[in-house]
């Protein structure tokens, strides 16, 4: 047994060559172990690496200027970027641009929200209570197929042209989502966490807040990102077919407008818009979210995005 | 302070436990010891032979399936085989976690926190998160977490089995430090005759399938002492094991 010395308190067991005098304490050896198995900071990202997309969208729009000046369709079927452009300029002159997309994304924000109101003590109910689960853990699987376009004509029945049928179907587009999002977090979580928090005397509501949510929250925000696209698709769906009556003016009133008008510069235009609205929302809020949560938790990988 | 001569109620009694899972086979049978208070006892076993199962039935994670145990009434401090640090808090978080769940009010719990990492030399590393800590300095946070539980009883599976030799010394003389200073009484798993040896007062060897104590040594402070005495008990233990498992064969 070499590592056996008599055991005097801040002697180094092992590891010191008897040549040296017993200066390394405990706490240098360590230090330097330790200094020698963490990992330093991450490297810096890749600048190129985030051109790369607007480097895409550039040449899109070049082919599509190239193929409208070919004039292989008449102008008014296929009208090129800058004709559209001009279209979204005029709609941002008189204000129609803003108003529309800010009534869309009041709506679908706020109906995001409340969807994940409701959906979050669902999930945890679902996840705590085995029979629940198993009576309508289908049922909301199947509600996450179920195109939320379907839901528009009901609403529409029940609600009539008012707000709460745009709401309604937001609220359930995004809804199972989220709930089988948090669902399959929850089942995710290693067993080992449970004992943790068992073993840390924590009650269970306290289990619930500082061990479940929490080991849950990668996918339980998946099914958020998957839940917001639901609502946005869902909620352009309803403006697109509930026009008129109380309902305000949205980027889909605005499509339907169009279409109407038979004014392709100005459909395309919302198309554009409805479009943008989802990227910045990836972009600023989604993307950054998880790639802190994963970042931190050391689940990404230097160099992936 | 480590003599084994404890007059009072011992801090954990088994008796004639056996345990099986559902479905599955008798994993232990017919244990019965006791853990006197502040003893320092070491398991030992082959791979699978229950040792896990008999600190998870400890720590009350696992009912038994027949027989009785006695542990503490708040329960024990566990610290686990596989890292089991909470990906989401840093390594200081972890260690508050624990003190928040056993009532220590928001105030004190940072000092608190500040104190146990600097117990195991983890001052400087507190902030950062588990996956940027290095193997022997995540199980140093385990083992500050579990001293921030505060519990008289402390289980241990297998703690340091993953470290290299020199990290696992170091880990052994801050147990033990450990273990004078606070006076708990500790249940250490290992499949490493030489730790049990290095760490223990007392040292039961389980059989495998169905795990028995099949024998048991005590380790005297003059045995641990002597090089030679230790080294001539672990070839003892070694051998004993080795026949236990080839048995199996
Ligand atoms: N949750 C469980 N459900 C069913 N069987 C289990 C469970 N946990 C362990 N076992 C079985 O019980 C036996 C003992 O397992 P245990 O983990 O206690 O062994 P161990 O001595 O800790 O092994 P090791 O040294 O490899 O950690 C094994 O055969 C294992 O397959
Ligand atoms: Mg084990």
């Amino acid at each position: 047994m070499p590592s056996n010395p008599t055991l005097l308190d801040d002697q180094p067991a092992t590891g010191a060559p008897p040549s040296s005098p017993s200066a390394t304490t405990i706490g240098d050896l360590e230090a330097g172990l330790d200094r020698l198995q963490s990992q330093g900071p991450p490297a810096r990202r890749d600048l190129v690496r985030s051109l790369l997309p607007v480097a895409a969208v550039v040449a899109l729009l070049c082919v599509w200027q190239i193929l409208s000046w070919a004039g292989l369709k008449r102008s008014d079927l296929l009208p090129g970027p800058l004709t559209v452009a001009a279209s979204l300029a005029d709609a941002f002159a008189d204000g129609t641009l803003q108003r529309a997309v800010a009534t869309s994304l009041l709506r679908g924000v706020s109906g995001f929200a409340i969807a994940i109101l409701i959906a979050t003590p669902l999930a945890l109910l679902l996840a705590q209570v085995r029979t629940l689960r198993a009576a309508l853990g289908p049922l909301v699987s199947g509600l996450q197929v179920l195109p939320s376009v379907a839901w528009v004509p009901a609403a529409i029945i029940w609600f009539g042209l008012t707000d709460a049928t745009v709401y309604f179907v937001v609220l359930m587009g995004a809804t199972p989502s989220i709930v089988n999002g948090l669902l399959s977090g929850i089942d995710q979580i290693p067993p080992q966490y449970r004992s943790v928090g068992t073993v840390l005397g924590a009650t269970r509501l306290q289990h619930t807040l500082l061990i479940t949510l929490p080991a849950a929250l990668p996918a339980y925000l998946g099914g958020l990102k998957q839940g917001w696209a639901f609502s946005w698709r869902s909620l352009m769906a309803a403006e697109i077919i509930a026009v008129g009556g109380s309902i305000g003016f949205g980027l889909g009133s605005m499509l339907q407008q169009g279409r109407d008008l038979s004014s392709m510069p100005l459909v395309m235009a919302a198309i554009l818009a409805i479009l943008v609205v989802g990227i910045v929302i990836e972009l600023l809020v989604f993307s950054p979210l998880e790639r802190r949560l994963l970042r931190r938790r050391g689940l990404l990988t230097q160099g992936a995005s | 302070m480590t003599t084994t001569t404890a007059p009072e109620a011992p801090s954990v009694l088994i008796e004639n436990l056996a345990k099986a899972y559902p479905g599955g086979p008798t994993v232990l049978e017919g244990i019965t010891t006791s853990i006197a208070r502040g003893e320092f006892v070491c398991i030992l076993g082959a791979s699978g032979c229950g040792k896990s199962t008999l600190l998870n039935v400890l720590a009350q994670l696992e009912p038994p399936t027949t027989g009785a145990i006695e542990v503490p009434d708040d329960g024990a401090a566990f610290m686990f085989q596989e890292a089991s640090l909470l990906p989401w808090l840093t390594a200081r978080g972890n260690v508050e976690l624990a003190l928040r769940l056993r009532g220590v009010p928001a105030r004190e719990r940072r000092q608190a926190a500040t104190e146990l990492l600097h117990l195991v030399h983890l001052g400087e590393a507190g902030g950062k998160r588990p996956h940027q800590l290095s193997g022997g300095m995540r199980q140093r946070t385990a083992l500050a977490r579990a001293l921030a539980q505060d519990r008289e009883l402390l289980l241990m599976d297998e703690p340091f089995g993953a470290l290299d030799a020199i990290t696992r010394d170091l880990l052994h003389d801050e147990l033990e430090r450990v273990w004078k200073a606070t006076g708990r009484t500790i249940v250490f798993v290992t499949h490493n005759v030489r730790e049990a040896v290095r760490l223990g007062q007392r040292v039961l060897l389980l059989s495998s399938r169905p795990g028995r104590i099949v024998e048991q040594w005590q380790v005297t402070d003059s045995i641990r002492n002597d090089a030679a005495a230790a080294a001539a008990l672990t070839r003892d233990i070694t051998d004993r094991l080795r026949q236990e498992i080839s048995h199996h064969a």
